[in-house]
């Protein structure tokens, strides 16, 4: 089975461009060019040497041992919150600010959650000297608040959303008003594996860096470029998109995506949109979404602002669909608790998204010489106060 | 089979006046009476705007009026069934406006055969493009009579627009959006341009303009390069809680077609 777009733009029966005609233009310009640019040599060396001289890359793999011996197998970490900002963020956004300016676009926008692909965005923008607003939900600039101030610090404009739940979706839909008010010399860099094509194919592919080191670490420590199963968790899904992609054809690697069930997938207050979700369309995208009979969509809730989105990328969509990945999900409760868990057994505050995907671990049938290698997206350092509130220290 | 917009287009070719407004707002209940007072003061066409929880290609009055319209209660359900009756009263062309996904959920076939059903003539959905609607749909709304209104703006290519000219029926809407000013140019020229290159390409379809249409001045403009303008967001903002709604909307049509 073939798991990469195709060239209308879909992922099985998901994706596509459901975008109105005012975005034509731009997403048209995208999909024509988006290819040629980066697969030209000349765009491939200045990508490869921004991620290895200015990102940090490769990122380690990690063997947590420490931990394989909680729980009694093989478990690799790879270390993308070792990434300079933190995150594995700075991966999509270095390739789409360098395809930008192929483009020959003077004034970026983005959206953001936790303020991570904002911080990553409103890096490259300094490093290239470009103009950069930030949309972000008003609930997540307030609980998100330093990573506000690294964006202003850079040099960026964030623009407070108070629409909607004051979230990632709200501040994704004001990024599009943008773009439809400056059609001509805006590029919209999208944090995630979401929008429409060709973005969700893009950004799979500036993420895919992670699955290509992943396979070289792993035959370099295991003797095997194959391990059991790749994790990570999903919001929109470009960590898991980036942790999955060179596997996507390795059918023995089993494939997990962890969704944030919030207070629980049985409540009204959860992010997992595959568990309670249904096709649709949203963000110029037909994927899995929460939403009520009506079509219209349902507010998340997660502890993690970076998952608290009501869809998910297409191509994760297909994922579940197919049955190559499987996904599952974790609860606040859950998640502080392997923050804490990693902390302490291995020194890595992770961050509270990555996190999921460390809480899935207890989830999971693991047999001791199994090789489980967690994509661990992003640091705690942005979710400190979080921390700190809730163990007490 | 005979269309109301056909109809309108074939005995009125200029100063078409067409308002939106948002359905469930301000009241749930107002959807009836407020179609009903546009018709009576002289309004050629009516969109019915379905809200979204997510309009993206909307400013912050629909917005706003379309967060309200749900938390009153509206839905495509209660819409239909609060225009089920609408055409023993009233005769000029009825048009949905909204985002595809609550059209999508409804079921296509379903939403184009009770649009049929009730007598609605047309639909505009931003977010259903023309290469989907071709690959999909355009069968099922032909087959309800219904027309499919796309849109262009000032940056879609004179290709495109003959091929969206092609596959559209009804009337083309025109996004009058100029917030791209070319090299150095005013607003108002770069936009003279635009309408002035459609006036001379001769489109099977007429033209309505729309977006940033708000007063008497900004109509009689879009009327000179159109066949008519579309007004939506003014007449949103025009409902104030304290007055009645015939009163609101005779004043407000009546701004509209003549000099202040």
């Amino acid at each position: 089975m073939n798991y990469q777009v195709n060239e209308k733009g879909y992922y099985g029966e998901f994706g596509g461009a459901w975008i109105p005609e005012m975005m034509y233009t731009n997403i048209d310009e995208l999909k024509r060019r988006y290819l040629e640019i980066i697969e030209s040599s000349e765009f491939k060396g200045e990508f490869d040497q921004l991620l290895k001289d200015y990102v940090g890359r490769p990122s380690p793999l990690y063997f947590a041992s420490r931990l394989s011996e909680h729980y009694g197998s093989k478990i690799y970490l790879k270390r993308e919150d070792l990434n300079h900002t933190g995150s594995h963020k700075l991966n999509n956004t270095i390739g789409q600010i360098l395809l930008a300016q192929k483009l020959g676009k003077t004034r970026i926008i983005a959206e953001t959650g936790a303020g991570q692909h904002g911080v990553a965005t409103a890096t490259v923008c300094a490093l290239k000297g470009v103009q950069c607003i930030v949309y972000m939900g008003a609930l997540d600039v307030s609980r998100q608040a330093p990573n506000v101030k690294k964006m202003k610090m850079l040099g960026a404009e964030v623009i407070p959303v108070h629409s909607g739940n004051k979230t990632l979706k709200d501040a994704t839909n004001e990024a599009m008003r943008d773009w439809i008010n400056n059609p001509v010399d805006t590029h919209y860099i999208i944090g995630s594996v979401v929008g429409p094509h060709p973005y969700p194919d893009m950004v799979a592919r500036f993420q895919s860096v992670i699955s290509a080191e992943m396979k070289k670490q792993l035959l370099e420590q295991t003797g095997s470029e194959f391990p059991t199963r790749v994790l990570a968790c999903v919001g929109g899904g470009s960590n898991a998109a980036g942790a999955f992609y060179h596997f996507l054809d390795d059918e023995q690697v089993e494939l997990i995506g962890i969704e944030a069930a919030g207070k629980g997938v049985d409540t009204d207050e959860t992010a997992a949109t595959l568990s309670v979700g249904s096709p649709g369309v949203l963000h110029s995208s037909k994927t899995m979404l929460m939403q009520t009979d009506d079509g219209q969509i349902v507010e998340p809730y997660s502890i993690s602002a970076g998952l608290d989105y009501p869809g998910i990328g297409p191509m994760h969509a297909n994922l579940h669909k197919t049955g190559r990945a499987k996904f599952l999900a974790a609860t606040d409760e859950e998640v502080l608790q392997a923050v804490l868990l990693l902390t302490q057994k291995e020194g890595i505050i992770p961050a509270l998204e990555s996190a999921h995907a460390l809480a899935a671990l207890d989830k999971i049938d693991m047999k001791p010489d199994d090789v489980n290698v967690i994509n661990l997206s992003g640091s705690g350092n942005k979710d400190m106060e979080t921390y700190l509130n809730y163990f007490g220290y | 089979m005979n269309n109301r917009i056909n109809t309108l287009f074939e005995k009125k070719t200029n100063n078409i006046l067409s308002v939106y407004f948002t359905a469930g707002f301000p009241n749930l209940n107002d959807t009836v009476k407020i179609i009903q007072e546009l018709e009576k003061n002289g309004v050629d066409l009516i969109e019915v705007g379905m809200p979204f929880s997510d309009p993206t290609a909307d400013g912050p009055t629909i917005q706003k009026s379309s967060e309200l319209a749900l938390k009153n209660g509206m839905s495509l359900n209660l819409l239909f069934e609060q225009l089920k009756t609408i055409r023993k009263s009233v005769s000029i062309p009825l048009v949905i406006m909204g985002y595809f996904n609550p059209v999508y959920q409804y079921g296509v076939k379903a939403f184009c055969e009770k649009c049929n059903e009730i007598g609605i003539d047309g639909a505009i959905l931003p977010d259903l493009p023309l290469d989907e609607f071709e690959a999909e749909y355009s069968s099922t709304f032909e087959a309800n009579n219904l027309h499919n209104i796309l849109l262009i703006t000032p940056q879609t290519s004179e290709a495109r627009i003959r091929q969206i000219d092609a596959a559209c029926s009804g009337f083309i809407y025109m996004v009058s959006s100029s917030s791209t000013t070319g090299a150095g140019k005013k607003v108002e020229d770069f936009q003279k341009d635009y309408f002035e290159r459609i006036k001379n390409m001769k489109l099977k379809n007429p033209t309505v303009i729309g977006f940033g249409i708000s007063d008497n001045a900004t109509f009689a403009n879009a009327c000179k390069y159109a066949h008519g303008a579309i007004i939506g967001s003014a007449f949103v903002s025009s409902f104030n809680a304290d007055r009645k709604i015939e009163k609101t909307v005779t004043q407000f049509v009546k701004n509209i077609l003549s000099p202040a």
